[in-house]
């Protein structure tokens, strides 16, 4: 009876699709690097100096939350920060922090090491590895994943120095 | 017209004290040194100047801990260092192997305060500070 216009046709696939895309390349990125958090220069400037600036989202807010309220005893050295600079950072990271069960450490615990899905993921890591000078700590993210400092923890980038 | 040239005249004076705030802004490790000078002169009257050899001393002995300013800088300022712990790479810390230090001193009171709170377990003097930096200021 009403034929649709093909003009409107278009318009409405476009409208269908399009967004359904996004969804499936967004979580596409998702699945690939579990990690998506825009950056923060001031997160990236003051956490990013004496190690890898670690994504929130690898971490539950709490987790967070413990860690900024004792910068001053930031695993064996004084990390303190400004406020202003303390109350960006600690606000940064809570808002894009790991909503998830497996990012919830103990309660007593403030180590990503400690979190559930860090040590699913790296099950398979010898522990030769490990103790190899080259990587000294599990918070040396970079030694292994070459991507790391751009925030890039995906397989393709993993180098297990020997 | 003389309305155009009050609005010309006003941001030409305010480019002006814009470039003079920058410029008053912008630290060099002697601008840095005065402050530490001013501040140890304040805080001890007899106050005899800073001495690079009592900065070398400083930074290379360990005061009761762990760690002296050499673990991470390493016994060679003009060098790489590595963080202790961490392993992280730190650029040289004498201002002639990287230009870069001492030039702002919200930068400069953070780590000493961080640094010196890890190594002394306690806040630097404005003497100390002084000569560590003077130590620094003599590698070439």
């Amino acid at each position: 009876m009403h034929n649709i216009p093909r003009r409107r046709t278009f318009a409405i696939a476009a409208w269908a699709i399009g967004p359904l895309a996004a969804i499936l390349v967004a979580h596409q990125a998702m699945a690939e690097s579990r990690i998506a958090a825009p950056p923060n220069a001031r997160w990236s400037a003051e956490c990013g100096t004496c190690h890898v600036a670690y994504p929130a989202p690898l971490l539950s807010a709490q987790g967070w939350h413990r860690i900024m309220s004792q910068l001053d005893r930031h695993f064996g050295t004084d990390a303190s920060l400004e406020p202003a600079a303390a109350a960006e950072i600690g606000a940064y990271l809570e808002r894009y922090s790991g909503s998830s069960r497996r990012t919830a450490a103990s309660p007593d615990s403030m180590r990503i090491t400690e979190t559930a899905w860090f040590v699913h993921e790296h099950g398979e890591v010898p522990s030769a590895a490990w103790r190899s000078p080259a990587v000294k700590s599990a918070a040396n993210c970079a030694a292994c994943h070459t991507g790391a400092e751009k925030g890039d923890f995906r397989e393709r980038g993993i180098r297990i120095p020997r | 017209m003389g309305g155009e040239g009050a609005v010309v005249r006003f941001l030409a004076a305010a480019a002006a004290a814009g470039l003079l705030a920058g410029a008053a802004n912008a630290a060099t490790p002697a601008s840095e040194q005065r402050r530490f000078e001013a501040e140890a002169r304040a805080s001890a009257p007899g106050f005899g100047g800073f001495s690079a050899q009592r900065g070398e001393v400083l930074f290379k002995a360990t005061h009761g801990g762990e760690w002296s300013c050499s673990s991470c800088h390493t016994a060679n300022p003009l060098a790489q260092g590595r963080h202790a712990r961490t392993g992280k790479p730190i650029a040289p810390l004498a201002p002639a192997a990287n230009p870069e230090r001492f030039t702002d001193p919200a930068t400069i009171d953070k780590w000493f305060r961080r640094n010196c709170n890890d190594v002394l377990a306690r806040a630097c003097t404005a003497q100390e500070k002084g000569d560590v930096m003077q130590y620094l200021m003599s590698l070439k």
